[in-house]
Protein backbone atom coordinates (compact mmCIF):
# COMPACT_ATOMS: atom_id res chain seq x y z
CA UNK A 1 0.00 0.00 0.00
CA UNK A 2 0.87 3.62 -0.34
CA UNK A 3 2.10 5.44 2.10
CA UNK A 4 0.05 8.49 3.58
CA UNK A 5 1.79 11.76 3.23
CA UNK A 6 0.40 15.09 4.58
CA UNK A 7 -2.50 17.62 3.69
CA UNK A 8 -1.12 21.30 3.42
CA UNK A 9 -4.10 23.49 4.61
CA UNK A 10 -3.65 27.35 4.33
CA UNK A 11 -6.39 28.99 6.02
CA UNK A 12 -5.23 32.93 6.05
CA UNK A 13 -7.10 34.58 3.06
CA UNK A 14 -4.19 36.55 2.48
CA UNK A 15 -1.76 33.71 1.84
CA UNK A 16 -0.31 33.36 -1.59
CA UNK A 17 1.21 29.94 -2.72
CA UNK A 18 4.46 30.14 -5.02
CA UNK A 19 7.10 27.32 -6.06
CA UNK A 20 10.47 27.32 -5.65
CA UNK A 21 12.49 24.86 -6.59
CA UNK A 22 10.66 21.31 -5.43
CA UNK A 23 9.11 23.17 -2.47
CA UNK A 24 5.79 24.52 -1.53
CA UNK A 25 6.47 28.10 -0.15
CA UNK A 26 3.08 29.47 1.59
CA UNK A 27 3.74 33.86 2.15
CA UNK A 28 1.54 36.55 3.65
CA UNK A 29 2.54 40.12 2.06
CA UNK A 30 6.31 38.66 0.93
CA UNK A 31 6.78 37.04 3.94
CA UNK A 32 7.75 33.59 3.67
CA UNK A 33 5.19 31.68 6.30
CA UNK A 34 6.27 28.37 5.60
CA UNK A 35 8.07 25.97 2.58
CA UNK A 36 7.48 22.21 2.36
CA UNK A 37 9.19 19.86 0.13
CA UNK A 38 6.37 18.36 -2.11
CA UNK A 39 7.30 14.96 -1.42
CA UNK A 40 6.08 14.97 1.92
CA UNK A 41 2.36 15.91 0.62
CA UNK A 42 -0.47 14.63 -0.77
CA UNK A 43 -2.91 17.15 -1.63
CA UNK A 44 -3.02 20.88 -1.13
CA UNK A 45 -6.40 22.68 -0.01
CA UNK A 46 -6.60 26.81 0.04
CA UNK A 47 -8.77 28.48 1.82
CA UNK A 48 -7.64 31.75 0.87
CA UNK A 49 -8.61 34.20 -2.01
CA UNK A 50 -5.00 35.13 -3.05
CA UNK A 51 -3.95 32.10 -4.54
CA UNK A 52 -1.39 30.26 -6.11
CA UNK A 53 1.52 30.72 -8.97
CA UNK A 54 0.69 28.69 -11.81
CA UNK A 55 4.31 27.46 -11.68
CA UNK A 56 3.24 25.77 -8.32
CA UNK A 57 0.25 24.45 -9.24
CA UNK A 58 2.39 22.45 -12.49
CA UNK A 59 4.29 21.30 -10.12
CA UNK A 60 1.58 19.81 -7.89
CA UNK A 61 0.15 18.30 -10.65
CA UNK A 62 3.36 17.00 -11.91
CA UNK A 63 3.64 15.41 -8.45
CA UNK A 64 0.08 14.19 -8.17
CA UNK A 65 -0.44 16.38 -5.28
CA UNK A 66 -4.12 17.29 -5.48
CA UNK A 67 -4.55 20.99 -5.19
CA UNK A 68 -7.95 22.62 -4.50
CA UNK A 69 -9.43 25.96 -3.75
CA UNK A 70 -12.49 26.16 -1.23
CA UNK A 71 -13.85 29.50 0.39
CA UNK A 72 -13.12 30.51 3.63
CA UNK A 73 -16.49 28.81 4.78
CA UNK A 74 -15.42 25.20 3.07
CA UNK A 75 -17.32 25.87 -0.18
CA UNK A 76 -15.52 24.03 -2.82
CA UNK A 77 -14.44 26.50 -5.46
CA UNK A 78 -12.16 24.93 -7.53
CA UNK A 79 -9.57 22.06 -8.15
CA UNK A 80 -6.59 21.84 -10.66
CA UNK A 81 -6.43 19.02 -12.78
CA UNK A 82 -3.15 18.08 -14.77
CA UNK A 83 -2.97 16.72 -18.43
CA UNK A 84 -5.50 14.52 -19.31
CA UNK A 85 -3.42 10.74 -18.15
CA UNK A 86 -4.00 7.72 -17.15
CA UNK A 87 -6.27 4.83 -18.53
CA UNK A 88 -7.87 5.36 -21.23
CA UNK A 89 -9.95 2.23 -21.48
CA UNK A 90 -10.93 2.38 -17.57
CA UNK A 91 -12.23 5.38 -18.42
CA UNK A 92 -14.00 4.26 -21.19
CA UNK A 93 -15.40 1.14 -19.86
CA UNK A 94 -16.74 3.79 -16.71
CA UNK A 95 -18.90 6.03 -19.32
CA UNK A 96 -20.41 2.73 -20.79
CA UNK A 97 -21.15 2.02 -17.27
CA UNK A 98 -22.54 5.47 -16.33
CA UNK A 99 -24.94 4.96 -19.33
CA UNK A 100 -26.29 1.34 -18.47
CA UNK A 101 -29.16 2.36 -16.31
CA UNK A 102 -28.80 -1.60 -15.32
CA UNK A 103 -25.31 -1.40 -14.26
CA UNK A 104 -25.29 1.89 -12.71
CA UNK A 105 -27.98 0.68 -10.46
CA UNK A 106 -25.53 -1.96 -9.03
CA UNK A 107 -22.30 0.28 -8.27
CA UNK A 108 -24.85 2.38 -6.80
CA UNK A 109 -26.55 0.27 -4.63
CA UNK A 110 -23.22 -1.25 -3.02
CA UNK A 111 -22.60 2.11 -2.43
CA UNK A 112 -25.75 2.88 -0.76
CA UNK A 113 -25.50 -0.04 1.14
CA UNK A 114 -22.06 0.92 2.57
CA UNK A 115 -23.58 3.87 3.21
CA UNK A 116 -26.49 2.78 5.16
CA UNK A 117 -24.42 -0.24 6.75
CA UNK A 118 -22.08 2.59 8.31
CA UNK A 119 -24.78 4.42 9.54
CA UNK A 120 -26.43 1.29 11.14
CA UNK A 121 -23.37 0.71 12.91
CA UNK A 122 -23.06 4.26 14.52
CA UNK A 123 -26.54 3.75 15.54
CA UNK A 124 -25.09 0.37 17.17
CA UNK A 125 -22.27 1.69 18.31
CA UNK A 126 -24.15 4.26 20.35
CA UNK A 127 -27.01 2.24 21.91
CA UNK A 128 -24.05 -0.31 22.97
CA UNK A 129 -21.79 2.31 24.65
CA UNK A 130 -25.31 4.37 26.33
CA UNK A 131 -28.18 1.53 26.59
CA UNK A 132 -30.05 3.58 29.01
CA UNK A 133 -30.12 6.78 26.79
CA UNK A 134 -32.07 4.52 23.66
CA UNK A 135 -35.42 6.04 23.47
CA UNK A 136 -38.46 4.06 21.79
CA UNK A 137 -38.02 6.29 18.45
CA UNK A 138 -34.59 5.55 18.33
CA UNK A 139 -34.98 1.67 18.21
CA UNK A 140 -37.95 2.05 15.74
CA UNK A 141 -35.78 4.15 13.36
CA UNK A 142 -32.83 1.86 14.00
CA UNK A 143 -35.49 -1.34 13.06
CA UNK A 144 -36.68 0.79 9.80
CA UNK A 145 -33.04 1.35 8.37
CA UNK A 146 -31.94 -2.37 9.43
CA UNK A 147 -35.10 -3.91 7.57
CA UNK A 148 -33.85 -1.08 4.55
CA UNK A 149 -30.94 -2.42 4.36
CA UNK A 150 -31.97 -6.28 4.00
CA UNK A 151 -34.08 -4.98 1.17
CA UNK A 152 -31.41 -3.25 -0.75
CA UNK A 153 -28.94 -6.12 -0.35
CA UNK A 154 -32.18 -8.24 -2.05
CA UNK A 155 -31.64 -6.05 -4.77
CA UNK A 156 -35.40 -5.04 -4.56
CA UNK A 157 -34.77 -1.62 -6.38
CA UNK A 158 -34.60 -1.68 -10.46
CA UNK A 159 -34.20 2.13 -11.18
CA UNK A 160 -31.61 4.90 -9.93
CA UNK A 161 -34.81 7.01 -9.14
CA UNK A 162 -36.25 4.20 -7.01
CA UNK A 163 -32.37 3.49 -5.52
CA UNK A 164 -32.28 7.51 -4.58
CA UNK A 165 -35.73 7.71 -3.09
CA UNK A 166 -35.13 4.45 -1.45
CA UNK A 167 -32.09 6.45 -0.14
CA UNK A 168 -33.92 9.11 1.04
CA UNK A 169 -36.54 7.85 3.47
CA UNK A 170 -33.51 5.10 4.98
CA UNK A 171 -31.28 8.23 5.35
CA UNK A 172 -34.09 10.39 7.04
CA UNK A 173 -34.78 8.18 9.58
CA UNK A 174 -30.85 7.63 10.24
CA UNK A 175 -30.92 11.73 10.78
CA UNK A 176 -34.50 11.59 13.06
CA UNK A 177 -31.91 9.78 15.46
CA UNK A 178 -29.08 11.64 15.10
CA UNK A 179 -29.96 14.08 18.00
CA UNK A 180 -29.93 11.32 19.97
CA UNK A 181 -25.98 10.64 19.54
CA UNK A 182 -25.30 14.23 20.76
CA UNK A 183 -24.56 13.93 24.51
CA UNK A 184 -23.95 17.76 24.63
CA UNK A 185 -26.72 19.56 27.01
CA UNK A 186 -26.14 22.91 25.01
CA UNK A 187 -29.31 23.72 23.49
CA UNK A 188 -27.22 25.60 20.36
CA UNK A 189 -25.77 21.79 19.58
CA UNK A 190 -29.46 20.29 19.28
CA UNK A 191 -29.96 18.81 15.99
CA UNK A 192 -33.57 18.73 13.81
CA UNK A 193 -32.48 17.77 10.36
CA UNK A 194 -30.18 18.30 7.95
CA UNK A 195 -30.00 21.34 6.27
CA UNK A 196 -27.40 23.13 3.47
CA UNK A 197 -26.77 25.78 1.57
CA UNK A 198 -26.41 26.85 3.85
CA UNK A 199 -26.36 25.14 7.15
CA UNK A 200 -28.94 26.93 9.45
CA UNK A 201 -27.57 25.12 12.77
CA UNK A 202 -24.02 24.40 14.25
CA UNK A 203 -23.68 20.35 14.09
CA UNK A 204 -25.06 21.11 10.10
CA UNK A 205 -22.23 23.79 9.88
CA UNK A 206 -19.65 21.02 11.26
CA UNK A 207 -21.37 18.02 9.36
CA UNK A 208 -21.04 20.31 5.81
CA UNK A 209 -17.68 21.27 6.53
CA UNK A 210 -16.23 17.52 7.03
CA UNK A 211 -18.06 16.13 3.98
CA UNK A 212 -16.62 19.48 1.94
CA UNK A 213 -12.93 17.54 3.39
CA UNK A 214 -14.36 14.58 2.64
CA UNK A 215 -15.28 15.23 -1.35
CA UNK A 216 -11.92 16.83 -1.97
CA UNK A 217 -10.09 13.84 -1.17
CA UNK A 218 -12.63 11.53 -2.67
CA UNK A 219 -12.06 13.52 -6.08
CA UNK A 220 -8.14 13.07 -5.67
CA UNK A 221 -8.22 9.83 -4.86
CA UNK A 222 -10.14 8.87 -7.65
CA UNK A 223 -8.42 10.61 -10.16
CA UNK A 224 -5.08 8.87 -8.70
CA UNK A 225 -6.25 5.76 -10.22
CA UNK A 226 -7.49 6.85 -13.04
CA UNK A 227 -11.11 7.40 -12.89
CA UNK A 228 -13.32 10.54 -13.87
CA UNK A 229 -14.15 11.81 -10.79
CA UNK A 230 -17.08 13.76 -12.71
CA UNK A 231 -19.23 10.63 -14.18
CA UNK A 232 -20.90 9.33 -11.60
CA UNK A 233 -23.27 6.40 -10.99
CA UNK A 234 -25.54 7.46 -8.73
CA UNK A 235 -25.38 11.21 -9.00
CA UNK A 236 -26.58 12.74 -12.15
CA UNK A 237 -23.83 13.96 -14.42
CA UNK A 238 -23.83 17.97 -14.26
CA UNK A 239 -21.50 20.60 -15.46
CA UNK A 240 -18.88 21.24 -12.59
CA UNK A 241 -20.10 18.38 -10.20
CA UNK A 242 -17.44 15.62 -9.21
CA UNK A 243 -20.59 13.06 -9.10
CA UNK A 244 -18.39 9.89 -9.20
CA UNK A 245 -16.63 11.70 -6.17
CA UNK A 246 -20.36 11.81 -4.58
CA UNK A 247 -21.45 8.62 -5.42
CA UNK A 248 -17.84 7.45 -3.51
CA UNK A 249 -17.86 9.53 -0.68
CA UNK A 250 -21.27 8.11 0.79
CA UNK A 251 -19.92 5.33 2.00
CA UNK A 252 -17.94 7.49 3.96
CA UNK A 253 -20.22 10.14 5.49
CA UNK A 254 -21.32 8.04 8.66
CA UNK A 255 -18.02 6.52 9.55
CA UNK A 256 -16.01 9.69 8.70
CA UNK A 257 -17.83 12.91 9.04
CA UNK A 258 -21.07 12.32 10.97
CA UNK A 259 -18.84 10.27 13.60
CA UNK A 260 -16.13 12.61 13.38
CA UNK A 261 -18.86 15.54 14.14
CA UNK A 262 -19.98 13.79 16.95
CA UNK A 263 -16.65 13.15 18.56
CA UNK A 264 -15.85 17.08 18.10
CA UNK A 265 -18.83 18.10 19.95
CA UNK A 266 -19.41 15.37 22.58
CA UNK A 267 -15.71 15.81 23.76
CA UNK A 268 -16.17 19.36 23.38
CA UNK A 269 -13.42 19.68 20.74
CA UNK A 270 -15.87 22.70 19.70
CA UNK A 271 -18.08 25.04 21.64
CA UNK A 272 -21.15 26.85 20.92
CA UNK A 273 -18.93 30.24 20.84
CA UNK A 274 -16.73 28.88 17.78
CA UNK A 275 -19.52 29.72 15.75
CA UNK A 276 -20.80 32.52 14.13
CA UNK A 277 -24.29 33.17 13.16
CA UNK A 278 -24.99 35.28 10.12
CA UNK A 279 -28.53 37.80 9.08
CA UNK A 280 -29.86 34.75 6.88
CA UNK A 281 -29.70 32.30 9.12
CA UNK A 282 -26.43 30.66 8.29
CA UNK A 283 -24.36 29.02 10.58
CA UNK A 284 -20.67 29.30 10.21
CA UNK A 285 -17.68 28.37 12.15
CA UNK A 286 -14.93 30.92 13.17
CA UNK A 287 -11.66 31.10 11.77
CA UNK A 288 -9.99 29.60 14.75
CA UNK A 289 -12.40 26.85 15.12
CA UNK A 290 -11.98 26.08 11.75
CA UNK A 291 -8.03 25.41 12.60
CA UNK A 292 -8.98 23.30 15.55
CA UNK A 293 -11.64 20.77 13.19
CA UNK A 294 -8.64 20.64 10.46
CA UNK A 295 -5.72 19.53 13.05
CA UNK A 296 -8.66 17.17 14.48
CA UNK A 297 -9.00 15.83 10.75
CA UNK A 298 -5.52 15.52 10.14
CA UNK A 299 -5.23 13.53 13.59
CA UNK A 300 -7.98 11.21 12.32
CA UNK A 301 -6.87 10.46 9.07
CA UNK A 302 -3.53 8.86 10.78
CA UNK A 303 -5.98 6.36 12.88
CA UNK A 304 -5.10 2.75 11.21
CA UNK A 305 -8.36 0.87 10.73
CA UNK A 306 -8.88 -2.99 9.42
CA UNK A 307 -9.87 -2.87 5.90
CA UNK A 308 -12.37 -5.81 5.63
CA UNK A 309 -12.19 -6.30 2.53
CA UNK A 310 -8.16 -5.88 1.44
CA UNK A 311 -7.82 -7.62 4.77
CA UNK A 312 -4.86 -5.10 5.92
CA UNK A 313 -4.49 -2.00 8.01
CA UNK A 314 -4.13 0.87 6.40
CA UNK A 315 -4.54 4.62 8.22
CA UNK A 316 -8.38 6.31 7.39
CA UNK A 317 -6.76 8.79 5.44
CA UNK A 318 -5.82 6.21 2.35
CA UNK A 319 -9.72 4.70 3.06
CA UNK A 320 -10.56 6.74 -0.51
CA UNK A 321 -8.13 6.10 -1.77
CA UNK A 322 -8.67 2.06 -1.90
CA UNK A 323 -11.71 2.12 -2.49
CA UNK A 324 -11.06 4.27 -5.74
CA UNK A 325 -8.76 1.60 -6.45
CA UNK A 326 -11.53 -1.20 -5.79
CA UNK A 327 -14.02 0.85 -8.01
CA UNK A 328 -11.55 0.65 -10.72
CA UNK A 329 -10.89 -2.78 -10.48
CA UNK A 330 -14.35 -3.56 -10.64
CA UNK A 331 -14.96 -1.28 -13.79
CA UNK A 332 -12.09 -3.07 -15.07
CA UNK A 333 -13.84 -6.58 -14.77
CA UNK A 334 -11.11 -7.78 -12.21
CA UNK A 335 -13.49 -8.63 -9.49
CA UNK A 336 -16.95 -9.34 -9.67
CA UNK A 337 -18.73 -6.57 -7.32
CA UNK A 338 -17.49 -3.38 -6.16
CA UNK A 339 -17.05 -3.84 -2.11
CA UNK A 340 -18.07 -0.93 -0.05
CA UNK A 341 -16.11 0.00 2.89
CA UNK A 342 -18.07 -1.41 6.16
CA UNK A 343 -16.90 -0.27 9.35
CA UNK A 344 -16.86 -3.59 11.67
CA UNK B 1 12.89 8.17 7.57
CA UNK B 2 14.09 10.58 8.82
CA UNK B 3 17.48 11.97 7.97
CA UNK B 4 19.66 14.80 9.34
CA UNK B 5 21.77 16.48 6.56
CA UNK B 6 24.94 18.63 7.52
CA UNK B 7 27.14 20.27 5.45
CA UNK B 8 30.01 22.35 5.41
CA UNK B 9 31.06 23.66 2.26
CA UNK B 10 34.51 25.68 1.85
CA UNK B 11 33.71 29.02 0.83
CA UNK B 12 37.18 30.79 0.34
CA UNK B 13 36.56 30.77 -3.31
CA UNK B 14 33.91 32.31 -5.46
CA UNK B 15 33.51 28.66 -6.83
CA UNK B 16 33.03 27.44 -3.43
CA UNK B 17 30.17 30.01 -2.61
CA UNK B 18 28.66 28.43 -5.63
CA UNK B 19 28.71 25.09 -4.45
CA UNK B 20 27.50 25.96 -0.88
CA UNK B 21 24.11 27.43 -2.69
CA UNK B 22 24.15 24.96 -4.90
CA UNK B 23 24.46 21.83 -2.15
CA UNK B 24 21.77 24.51 -0.11
CA UNK B 25 18.91 24.73 -3.04
CA UNK B 26 19.40 20.69 -3.20
CA UNK B 27 18.67 20.05 0.39
CA UNK B 28 15.42 22.68 0.56
CA UNK B 29 14.04 20.08 -1.81
CA UNK B 30 14.47 17.61 -0.04
CA UNK B 31 14.11 18.57 3.67
CA UNK B 32 13.36 21.52 5.87
CA UNK B 33 15.77 24.05 6.75
CA UNK B 34 16.91 24.09 10.64
CA UNK B 35 19.74 25.80 10.86
CA UNK B 36 22.11 27.78 8.39
CA UNK B 37 23.65 23.96 7.05
CA UNK B 38 21.46 21.48 8.90
CA UNK B 39 18.55 19.65 6.93
CA UNK B 40 15.63 17.52 8.92
CA UNK B 41 14.40 15.36 5.75
CA UNK B 42 11.94 12.93 5.41
CA UNK B 43 12.41 10.90 2.47
CA UNK B 44 12.01 7.36 1.29
CA UNK B 45 15.27 5.63 0.46
CA UNK B 46 15.32 6.39 -3.54
CA UNK B 47 14.71 9.73 -2.52
CA UNK B 48 17.63 9.61 -0.34
CA UNK B 49 19.66 7.86 -2.98
CA UNK B 50 18.47 10.67 -5.28
CA UNK B 51 20.34 13.39 -2.84
CA UNK B 52 23.34 12.03 -2.09
CA UNK B 53 23.53 11.37 -6.11
CA UNK B 54 22.86 14.79 -6.69
CA UNK B 55 25.30 16.49 -4.18
CA UNK B 56 28.11 14.12 -4.73
CA UNK B 57 27.72 15.88 -8.27
CA UNK B 58 27.97 19.31 -6.87
CA UNK B 59 30.47 18.63 -3.77
CA UNK B 60 34.44 18.86 -4.18
CA UNK B 61 35.19 16.23 -2.15
CA UNK B 62 38.98 17.20 -1.30
CA UNK B 63 37.74 20.37 0.51
CA UNK B 64 33.65 20.24 1.12
CA UNK B 65 32.06 17.66 3.88
CA UNK B 66 28.30 16.36 3.96
CA UNK B 67 26.83 14.33 6.54
CA UNK B 68 24.01 11.66 6.80
CA UNK B 69 22.11 11.20 9.73
CA UNK B 70 19.71 8.22 9.33
CA UNK B 71 17.67 8.51 12.04
CA UNK B 72 14.98 5.77 11.12
CA UNK B 73 11.27 6.05 10.97
CA UNK B 74 10.78 7.52 14.31
CA UNK B 75 14.08 9.60 13.86
CA UNK B 76 12.40 12.57 14.84
CA UNK B 77 11.65 11.16 18.86
CA UNK B 78 15.23 11.87 19.10
CA UNK B 79 15.02 15.78 18.70
CA UNK B 80 14.94 17.94 21.11
CA UNK B 81 15.37 21.62 20.52
CA UNK B 82 15.62 24.28 22.74
CA UNK B 83 15.77 28.42 21.71
CA UNK B 84 14.25 30.37 18.56
CA UNK B 85 13.71 28.76 15.04
CA UNK B 86 11.60 25.62 15.41
CA UNK B 87 11.58 23.65 12.53
CA UNK B 88 8.87 22.80 10.90
CA UNK B 89 7.23 19.23 11.09
CA UNK B 90 6.49 18.07 7.80
CA UNK B 91 4.14 14.83 9.45
CA UNK B 92 2.18 17.28 11.94
CA UNK B 93 -1.06 18.77 10.68
CA UNK B 94 0.33 21.63 8.72
CA UNK B 95 -2.42 24.64 8.52
CA UNK B 96 -0.93 27.83 7.97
Amino acid sequence: MRKLRNVLYVTNPQSYLSKDGESIVVSVENQELARVPIHNLEGVVCFGFMGASPGMMALCTENDVGLCFVSPYGKFMARVGGKVSGNVLLRKRQYAVSDDETASVKIASYCILGKLMNCRTVLQRFSRDYPDMVSGEFERNFKRLSEGIVQIKAGTCGSLNELRGFEGILSKYYFDSFNDLILSTEPEFSFENRSRRPPLDRVNALLSFSYTLIAADCASALESVGLDPQVGFLHRVRPGRPSLALDLMEEFRPYLGDRFVLSLVNNRVVTAGNFVVKENGAVLLTDDARKTVLQAWQKRKKEEVMHGYLEERMPIGLLPYSQAMLLARFLRGDIDGYPPFVVR
Amino acid sequence: MFVLVTYDVNTETPEGRRRLRQVAKICKNFGVRVQNSVFECVVDSVQLMEMKYKIGEVINTETDSVRYYNLGKQGREHVEHVGAKPGLNVDDALIF
